[in-house]
């Protein structure tokens, strides 16, 4: 069991995904989004890569309207 | 052409929109288009974790195929939060650079912390972001952050939201005779006149969002805002007349008046 900590929402998991997987288990995938772990980027050509770990914090982020 | 040109490319409309406050995204869309607008703002946010995953996004209305997108920093009080946030949108856009960057100070103001602008530009400039800049209208703060590197600096007209105008024309106007890179005049703007006579000091574009957002009717005031700034822009080139202080010129002949008619004798029998 891990947790992850998902725009301040702590989320539990059985065992240690992907970015990828997360982005499916989110329901966000083919969004155009923007994501962070542990304050640094993770590029969307390593989103498969990327192994989530226990207390791992993300970022999810979007374009909303702004001035 | 009289173009504007930011970090290298040209751009037909010296109005820039922000995004935020509409009803819906089609009133964003509609002003948008009214405003004609090529650069428009939008902000960073945290998406929506397991609630409605249809929901209708930004982008599918004013996709970055037809415009030139500037993600912002706005709600950052930090360099560190500035900073990752545009590295996000830089993620979220493709690896676009061009970017707005402000980094306020004081909630109730919103003021920009114009020490802490300085050192998340610093850093931003070095990470290959092209960074148009909020800032105050301290004339120093501006050149300082032009020799840094900065596309565009962008002062304050008035507080983001609070549609007072222009309060500080003498400062902008120092501003833009030092500057080297363009000016707008970003935040503050509240009626159509308001970007005239920013545009009429010479400021090379005029950001704004709430003075269109909330207006009663959102779209027309973009057009009216369009216009504003054209003409604006075409007074400043063309060259006002000097003004002369209490002393009139007319305008039409002074010569070859008709002359008095000769007084009638008030009965009229002759």
């Amino acid at each position: 069991m891990i947790q992850l900590t998902i725009n301040g929402q702590p989320q539990q998991f059985e065992a240690p995904i992907n970015v990828t997987q997360l982005i499916d288990h989110l329901a966000l995938h083919g969004k155009r989004i923007a994501i962070e772990c542990n304050g640094e980027i993770v590029p969307r050509s390593r989103f498969s890569e990327k192994m989530l770990a226990h207390g791992d914090q993300l970022e999810v982020v979007v374009a909303v309207g702004g001035g | 052409m009289d173009n504007l040109v930011i970090a290298g490319k040209t751009y037909s409309s010296r109005l820039l929109v922000g995004t935020g406050k509409y009803k819906d995204f089609n009133e964003t869309r509609a002003a948008v288009e009214a405003s004609g607008a090529e650069i428009i703002t939008v902000a960073i946010r945290r998406t929506n974790i397991g609630q409605n995953a249809n929901e209708p996004n930004l982008l599918d209305s004013l996709p970055p195929s037809k415009y030139t997108l500037l993600p912002n920093t706005a709600g950052c009080y930090t360099v560190d939060d500035a900073v990752r946030t545009l590295c996000l949108a830089r993620e979220l856009l493709d690896g676009h650079s061009l970017v707005k960057l402000e980094v306020l100070g004081d909630p109730r103001t919103l003021y920009p912390n114009v020490v802490e602008t300085l050192k998340a530009a610093e850093i931003l400039i070095k990470e290959d972001f092209q960074v148009m800049v909020y800032t105050s209208d301290d004339p120093i703060m501006a050149k300082q952050l032009e020799e840094m590197g900065c596309v565009a600096v962008m002062p304050l007209a008035s507080l983001i939201g609070s549609g007072m105008g222009i309060l500080n024309p003498w400062n902008l106007q120092i501003i833009i005779d030092n500057a080297k890179i363009p000016v707008l005049v970003d935040a503050g703007v509240g009626t159509a006149s308001d970007a005239t006579i920013a545009m009429e000091l010479g400021c090379d574009g005029v950001l704004m969002n709430t003075a269109i957002a909330a207006a009663q009717n959102p779209v027309l005031m973009a057009s009216a805002m369009r216009k504003a700034v054209e003409a604006g822009r075409e007074a400043y080139l063309a060259g006002r007349m000097a003004k002369k202080l209490y002393s009139a010129s007319p305008s039409s002949p002074t010569e070859g008046i008709i002359a008095q008619a000769a007084k009638k004798p008030a009965n009229g029998n002759s």
